[in-house]
């Protein structure tokens, strides 16, 4: 009998490369494995500090989508009919010529006439810069669409926050809860990190409407009802304050409970701040029994009571506002539970065991360390109660408050950035503002804006509106509609563009965002706009540039497409000055470098828009004599400064490579990077790991590395002022105020405390006929549209189901696979059921982006995908219905401008037996522009010998 | 269990086959078989005939039949080797069985001696077949006290059949084969209804809890499968069969395969044109057969389909 | 030979230990698998319509998910991964007419000679785990190496040298090791936490085992002054602002 060959000495390939995987944004490092140049393996990088060897579902399919069909191959030009799908392939000369005259002649004219929106990219510091360069205020990046409710709200309440911006503290929190959250961008560090709690024996307690996933390993699931978290953890708050179980101590440490506000109904200064002659804010000095500068650490400050200012009007500490509306009963848990879909028991046990762990569990650590007063400290404490949220909160119009609603119970619970708590991720905290207001308001003498589009406002003077309080950009951000849209609203170009038509827009340039299928919050609609003319026969949106990687839904309606490469074939840059991959432990950045050559006549897209900078000849793409700068993204990332000593890089600066943070370029910065295996780390020294907002070490650290332009103390707004200056405007005080039919809104929603309220969407409908709510989850195993043309990935998800609870089945006599109709005020949709007991039983939910519109994706049209799958986005809309005088708000949160998909109520009926089973609707087939030749079967890996 | 041709084929054919060198032997050997020179060579012929072709279906079955003699390796642990090793086997004192008979003459001890060893050598192919069903644990409807007589019982039934017909066509006296024929086919119907209460009855091997290994956390209903289209172990081990449907196919194999041929084996009997007779109780026989095999895989229960859901 | 070595006491004994209490249902370790496997020894794990209608490949390791009406606990949610679990008593093994599936004596490990099996599929009749997966392409039946080409590949570092979906297994969820062996990490795993076999009625004696989900708590001290809606600013929080506060 033969004996089975096994070879236990066979090396994986012959070739090893690191790099960083793209199959989502986490940003996990790989180690790739080739053989005869073809990808053999690809495996977690050990050493990265992201996923420390693990990879997921998407990183671990990687090969097959380096190995799609639906790779688009040479740039193409629309021959036919907007969205017909009938294209020329043309030379990049060509294709080159054309965006470079086109956008030439907008910036000669009127730059804002070039919206740049992009998608899920990593390069939002030079897709920015380039817009910023270009001079148009019309940037935005998919954080309007995504979570810039979380961004918002902890970047104005602790400098820093949920939204990829901090973590929990994976190696002391004893209680962890979990709001709204199926999987996240950090989606490998969450997995590991929850490992950890459960090897130490720590609580999870999720808050969602669905057990799934996270939900499905946590100790307690809390099935709330949809967009009701703020009053659930306004009520946690409530307890805690009747039960006094709050840091005090932290409180006026850190942040501004003590501070005065002045409490002077119907005066322009009403609810602000009161500072001193030299603007330093006042406090109540008990033991002195005067007003004293609050920043003093020889004070005994007063959280409660009433005091006179010296002009004679009085002013509350902040803390006495909230304790005064957050213990009002109609916070009770008694009175929030059925709104919820908690019992009050429940609500006061969570309280409870917030309770013993942060204060009877606290946790030391020995560590001295010195605050930022100059104290020095034996000892780090801790409340190991850690929190996190993301969509769940974000995507819902009142997500912003409920965002800083969690904020504040942290701040009274002391359990910002202390050992066991939610903690910064290097480079925050950022001062509050982050950064400069929004740019587009000034342009430099070269055209380009004084500050980069995205800012942050910190009052109406920084908002980009008219003379009427209209929106001066595009997508309506930085206006009265959005005060705080810092992410831009991505989900309103091409609605807006198409109403405002050729006069407001010239070119929309989309990178990397299917906007015309799951992110346009109704694709029918947005496919209509984006092919829609007006009398005389042109386009109302004139031209359209599209870049993306694969034959997308899009594609179809771009008049040029740039053809990108893959992941695997080209630079890139995960930069301290975006979204890097820095944690609690300190700052890190990582590049991608190129592993495969590509096999088509694509370009990756960065080099793409510096080739474009430099035949516009934009400002700091080219030198005094107008020649190029960079030869190509990778010249770019080492030889760019945005500021002396600070380029997109931070790792190996300097001439020896040995500066962090900050330093002279450095020619041999991405061997080196290479040779580290694809990333850059510094370990924050241990007396830095906590109290980052208050910790002198390092706080001046990182000034130094660039992280910060001042070592001053980071002050955690309890009491957002910012918010209470648009009030005042909304309140008719101030030179700028909003148009009348948003005074009423703005008054509301701009609150310096947190409020709730039902979400704007379902409050405007009606329950009796859309009693349930209906939402999405990412499934782990699927990146957005973008896993279907994974031949691996698609056999784990090719269709998805709309999941009920049994009960809410049982009424309607629904089991299993069951065909229904599914309703909401924007449209109908039809698909198939599952049943499940774990979910809350007035919410029904689906994956996100698993179907397809068929023929997309190169895949063949009668997929799973197109023919059983189906995307929700069908019954959403971003209008709200017409006010009475006609006007459409968008559907988003009235203070970020966050798309609220998860605002939608709907109805189900079930279907005749006898329905196609077909899931509706239907779009018409798209098909691709390049041939197909789909495998019958796939044999990759094959011994070469045996094919 | 997905109903497989080539297997359902190789069952029956094989039953046929081995049923009726049973019947040569065993009558041979008992000196009650015509004497009639080339009825067993020609009896051994069509029996081994059947036999060979029922095996030569199963490799079709096969995902590499070039390798299929590879089969014959594993005698001391597989069924499946064994009737692999027994169906050569049988072979060797069939046709020394047929030479004898035609050489030596029927009367001749050793002939005799070789009918009863072919006839054993036959059944015990059955035997071993069904031993492949019979052994494998996690198929409860195969896994049973029934399977091993029910296979030896139908081959004999089916062979007895055939028997029967072999020796209306040569014209010898009937009555003994006939009624041994018939009443093999009544134990037959018994025998298969016995079965299919059996299995109606049968409790389940284990439960969801048990295979999840969550029996300490109460019922366990699914949530989730891997895929969404269907994959190997749900086309084989998946397959489902509509009680409705299974009732219906259940009463037309006691029509076709037991009552018909048992009637027609009366009027064979009673001398009424027992050569048409007893060919056309094969036939239908043999229909019925091939539906009762059907039913003996449709109706079997996987306990891996479980985990996707399906009954196990 | 696909009769089954005789079992020494002590002998080592490999296999996984998957952990339900953390296990999220993320799918990694099962495309890890195929991604290492289908260049691996059992190459390749073919795809069939990659891009079509009814795509269906072979795959070593598949997840389930499941819901648990656990009394008391309002339910749970349970994903479920499901391979070969190198059975001490595996009938796939015995059934098997060609001796292409074997038990390996050295390290219990069950593996199919594929240069050899006919395709007969009877061991996937006779495996109660649907964990043998047949290549329809190649003919053969393939099933969970346990990455006998990774746990013992002299090319790779030691610490590499642990199956495929292990190494990946984000939430830490997959454990490898030898059963065999009382005092190994994984046997202390499977004792203190109550690891079980599945469906241990049907006697195959499976190697690898699955750890029962958990549920942590927290032990409150006996409720305080009862909390009482309807009292505005509380006397615990006056007296707690009362304190003396240094900033
Ligand atoms: N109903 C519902 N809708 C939602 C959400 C929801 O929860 N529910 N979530 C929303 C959120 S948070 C987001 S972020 C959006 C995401 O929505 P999109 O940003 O539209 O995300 P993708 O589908 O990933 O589309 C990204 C595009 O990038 C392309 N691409 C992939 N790789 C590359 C590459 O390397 N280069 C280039 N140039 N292109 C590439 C893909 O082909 C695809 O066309 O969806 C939103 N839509
Ligand atoms: N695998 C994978 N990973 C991804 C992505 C992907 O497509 N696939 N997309 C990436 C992107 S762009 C983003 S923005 C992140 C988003 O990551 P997540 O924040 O995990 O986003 P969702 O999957 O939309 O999850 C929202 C969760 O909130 C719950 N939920 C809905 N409404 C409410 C509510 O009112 N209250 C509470 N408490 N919960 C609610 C839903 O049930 C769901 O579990 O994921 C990123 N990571
Ligand atoms: S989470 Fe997965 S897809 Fe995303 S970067 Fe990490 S390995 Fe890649
Ligand atoms: S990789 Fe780990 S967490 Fe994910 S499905 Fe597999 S065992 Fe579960
Ligand atoms: S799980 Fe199945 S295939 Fe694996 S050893 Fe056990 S019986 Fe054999
Ligand atoms: S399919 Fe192959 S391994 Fe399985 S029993 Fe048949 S010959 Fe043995
Ligand atoms: S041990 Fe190897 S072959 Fe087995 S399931 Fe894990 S990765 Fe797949
Ligand atoms: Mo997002």
């Amino acid at each position: 009998m033969p004996e089975d060959s096994i070879h236990y000495d066979k090396p994986i390939g012959d070739q090893v490369a690191y790099t960083t995987c793209y199959m989502c944004a986490c940003r996990c490092g790989i180690k790739v494995h080739l053989n005869d140049g073809k990808l053999r393996y690809i495996e977690g990088n050990r050493d990265h500090p992201i996923n420390r060897g693990v990879l997921c579902a998407k990183g671990s399919a990687g090969i097959m989508t380096a190995l799609s069909p639906a790779r688009l191959r040479k740039p193409l030009k629309r021959v036919g009919p907007r969205g017909a799908g009938e294209f020329v392939e043309i030379e990049w000369d060509e294709a080159m010529a054309i965006a470079t005259a086109r956008l030439a002649h907008i910036r000669a004219t009127d730059p804002n006439k070039l919206a740049l929106f992009t998608g899920r990219d990593q390069s939002q510091s030079l897709t920015g810069y380039f817009a910023q360069m270009f001079g148009t205020m019309n940037f935005a990046a998919h954080g309007g669409f995504c979570s810039v409710n979380m961004a918002a709200a902890g970047l104005y309440s602790m400098g820093g926050a949920f939204w990829e911006f901090g973590e929990p503290d994976w190696d002391h929190a004893k209680l962890f809860l979990l709001f709204g959250v199926a999987e996240d961008h950090d989606s490998n560090p969450m997995k590991l990190g929850l490992a950890k709690l459960k090897e130490r024996g720590a609580k999870i307690i999720t808050i969602n409407p669905v057990r799934t996933g996270y939900s499905a390993i946590a100790d307690e699931f809390v099935g709330i009802t949809p967009g009701t978290d703020g009053l659930f953890v306004l009520s946690l708050i409530y307890c805690l304050l009747q039960s006094g179980k709050i840091d005090t101590e932290f409180l006026v440490r850190y942040t501004n409970a003590h501070h005065l506000v002045i409490d002077a109904p119907g005066m322009a200064d009403h609810g602000l701040i009161a500072r001193n002659d030299n603007g330093v804010p006042l406090a109540y000095d008990r033991t002195g029994n005067h007003l004293a500068p609050a920043t003093s650490i020889a004070i005994d400050p007063a959280l409660l009571g009433r005091f006179s200012l010296p002009d004679g009007r009085m002013a509350q500490p902040a803390f006495a506002l909230l304790a005064a509306r957050y213990t009002d009963d109609a916070y009770a848990p008694e009175r929030v539970a059925e709104r919820c879909g908690i019992d009050a028991a429940t609500i006061r046990r969570i309280a409870a065991e917030i309770a013993e762990i942060a204060f009877n569990q606290a946790i030391s650590i020995n560590q001295p360390w010195t605050d930022s007063a100059g104290r020095r400290h034996a000892t780090m404490t801790g409340r190991p109660v850690a929190m996190h949220a993301m969509r769940g909160i974000s995507a819902h119009s009142n997500g912003f408050h409920t965002c800083r609603a969690i904020h504040v119970l942290q701040m009274l619970l002391g359990a910002v950035d202390t050992p066991g708590s939610w903690r910064y991720k290097s480079p925050y905290p950022k001062p509050i503002p982050a950064g400069p207001p929004p740019g587009g308001a000034k342009r430099h003498e070269n055209g380009s804006l004084t500050t980069a589009p995205l800012g942050f406002p910190t009052g109406p003077d920084d908002l980009l509106v008219d003379d009427h309080g209209e929106a001066l950009r595009l997508d309506r951000a930085f206006s009265w509609d959005a005060p705080l849209g810092i992410h831009g609203l991505m989900h309103m170009a091409i609605a807006e563009a198409h109403a405002a038509g050729p006069e407001k827009i010239d070119t929309l340039f989309l990178f990397m965002a299917n906007m015309a299928w799951n992110s346009a919050m109704n694709p029918g609609e947005t496919t209509r706009m984006l092919a829609d003319c007006d009398e005389t026969g042109q386009y109302r949106i004139p031209f359209v540039i599209y870049a993306d990687a694969f034959f997308s839904e899009t594609v179809p309606y771009a008049d040029l497409v740039l053809p990108d490469t893959t992941y695997l074939e080209r630079h890139d840059c995960i930069s301290l000055l975006d979204r890097p991959i820095g944690s609690a432990h300190g700052p890190a950045d990582a590049i991608r470098t190129p592993v495969l050559v590509p096999d088509r006549d694509v370009r990756p897209f960065q080099d793409v828009l510096i080739d474009l900078a430099g035949r516009l000849g934009l400002p700091n793409f080219v030198d005094e004599n107008g020649n190029k700068l960079y030869a190509s993204y990778a010249d770019y990332m080492v030889r760019h400064q945005r500021k002396p000593g600070l380029g997109p890089l931070a790792g190996f600066r300097g001439d020896a490579g040995d500066a962090p943070g900050r330093g002279a370029p450095n020619p041999e910065q991405i061997n080196r990077y290479i040779e580290n295996r694809g990333f850059w780390q510094h370990h924050l020294p241990a007396e830095q790991l906590y109290y980052k907002h208050h910790n002198q070490a390092y706080l001046q650290g990182a000034k130094a590395m660039g992280f910060i332009e001042s070592d001053a103390p980071i002050t955690l707004n309890l009491y957002c002022e910012i918010l209470q200056k648009f009030r005042l405007a909304g309140e008719n005080h101030g030179t700028r105020v909003p148009p009348a039919r948003l005074r009423a809104s703005i008054v509301r929603f701009m609150d310096p405390l947190p409020i709730w309220y039902p979400p704007v969407e379902e409050a405007l409908s009606d329950p009796q006929q859309f009693p349930l709510h209906a939402i999405t989850q990412r499934p782990m195993a699927m990146y957005h549209s973008w896993g279907s043309q994974n031949a691996w990935l698609r056999q784990i998800l090719s269709e998805n189901r709309l999941y009920l609870h049994r009960s809410l089945a049982a009424k309607h006599q629904l089991v299993d696979e069951d065909w229904v109709q599914v309703t909401s005020r924007n449209g109908t949709l039809k698909c198939q059921v599952r049943l499940m007991d774990g979910l809350n039983p007035n919410t029904v939910w689906t994956w996100n982006a698993i179907g397809k519109r068929a023929g997309a994706w190169a895949l063949v049209k009668d997929a799973p995908e197109a023919k059983r799958g189906f995307l929700l986005n069908h019954l959403i809309s971003e209008y709200l219905p017409a006010s009475e005088a006609g006007h459409r708000a968008s559907n988003s949160d009235p203070v970020t401008g966050q798309a609220a998909w998860f605002d939608l109520t709907v109805r189900l009926e079930k279907c005749a037996a006898d329905t196609d089973a077909v899931t509706e609707p239907s779009m018409p087939d798209l098909s691709a522009p390049f041939a197909l030749n789909h495998p019958i079967i796939l044999r990759h890996g094959a011994p070469e010998h045996a094919a | 269990m997905k109903p497989a041709n080539s297997v359902l084929l190789l069952t029956t054919l094989t039953g046929f086959g081995y049923g009726l060198l049973a019947w040569l032997g065993i009558f041979a050997a008992l000196g009650v078989l015509p004497h009639r020179a080339w009825l067993v060579p020609v009896g051994i012929a069509v029996s081994l005939g059947l036999a060979s072709a029922g095996l030569i279906a199963s490799t079709l079955h096969l995902g590499r039949p070039e390798r299929a003699w590879r089969a014959f390796s594993q005698w001391r642990s597989s069924w499946l080797s064994r009737e692999g090793v027994a169906a050569m086997l049988t072979y060797l004192p069939a046709l020394a069985f047929a030479a004898l008979w035609w050489g030596v003459g029927p009367n001749a001890a050793s002939t005799r001696l070789m009918g009863l060893l072919a006839a054993l050598a036959g059944l015990g192919t059955v035997y071993c077949t069904a031993m492949i069903y019979a052994s494998l644990k996690p198929i409860r409807q195969w896994h049973n006290q029934h399977t091993a007589p029910d296979y030896m019982i139908f081959a004999l039934f089916s062979g007895g059949l055939l028997f029967a017909a072999a020796l209306a066509w040569t014209g010898a006296a009937l009555s003994l084969a006939v009624s041994l024929a018939l009443v093999i086919t009544i134990i037959a119907a018994f025998a298969k209804n016995a079965y299919w209460r059996f299995i109606d009855q049968q409790t389940p091997l284990t439960t969801l809890a048990s295979a999840t290994g969550l029996a300490a956390f109460g019922p366990v209903t699914t949530l989730d499968q891997p895929h969404f289209t269907e994959n190997y172990i749900l086309r084989e081990m998946g397959y489902q069969i509509a009680r409705k449907h299974a009732a219906k196919l259940r009463r037309l194999v006691l029509l076709i395969g037991f009552a018909a041929p048992a009637l027609l084996l009366l009027l064979a009997l009673a001398g009424f044109a027992p050569g048409f007779a007893t060919i056309l109780a094969v036939i239908l026989a043999a229909m019925g057969l091939f539906a009762e095999r059907w039913l003996f895989f449709a109706e079997a229960t996987h306990v891996a389909a479980m985990y996707y859901g399906r009954p196990g | 030979m696909t009769s089954l070595p005789q079992p020494l006491p002590g002998a080592t004994k490999l296999g996984l230990v998957i952990d339900l209490d953390t296990c999220v249902g993320c799918h990694a370790c099962a495309v890890n698998c195929k991604e290492w496997n289908t260049g691996g020894h059992h190459a390749p794990l073919p795809d069939h319509q990659p891009y079509g209608a009814e795509p269906d490949g072979v795959w070593f390791n598949r997840i389930h998910s499941y819901e648990a009406q656990a009394p008391g606990c309002g339910g749970r949610t349970v994903n479920f991964p499901r391979s070969c679990l190198h059975c001490e008593q595996p009938q796939c093994v015995t059934v098997c007419p060609t001796g292409a599936s074997y038990k390996r004596a050295e390290d219990g490990i069950v593996l199919i000679n594929t240069d050899i099996c006919i395709g007969c599929k009877l061991c996937s009749w006779a495996c109660p785990y649907g964990a043998r997966e047949f290549d329809e392409d190649a003919g053969v039946m393939k099933k969970c190496t346990l990455c006998i080409d990774r746990i013992y590949n002299t090319s790779l570092p030691e610490a590499e040298r642990e199956p495929a979906c292990v190494a990946t297994c984000p939430s830490r969820a997959r454990h490898f090791g030898d059963l065999g062996d009382p005092d190994s990490a994984v046997s202390k795993l499977v004792a203190a936490r109550g690891g079980v076999a599945l469906m241990p009625e049907l006697g195959y004696q499976p190697t690898n085992r699955y750890l029962p989900p958990r549920k942590a708590q927290i032990a409150l001290p006996p409720a305080e002054a009862p909390t009482q809606a309807g009292t505005g600013v509380g006397a615990a929080l006056l007296s707690l602002l009362d304190r003396v506060l240094s900033r």
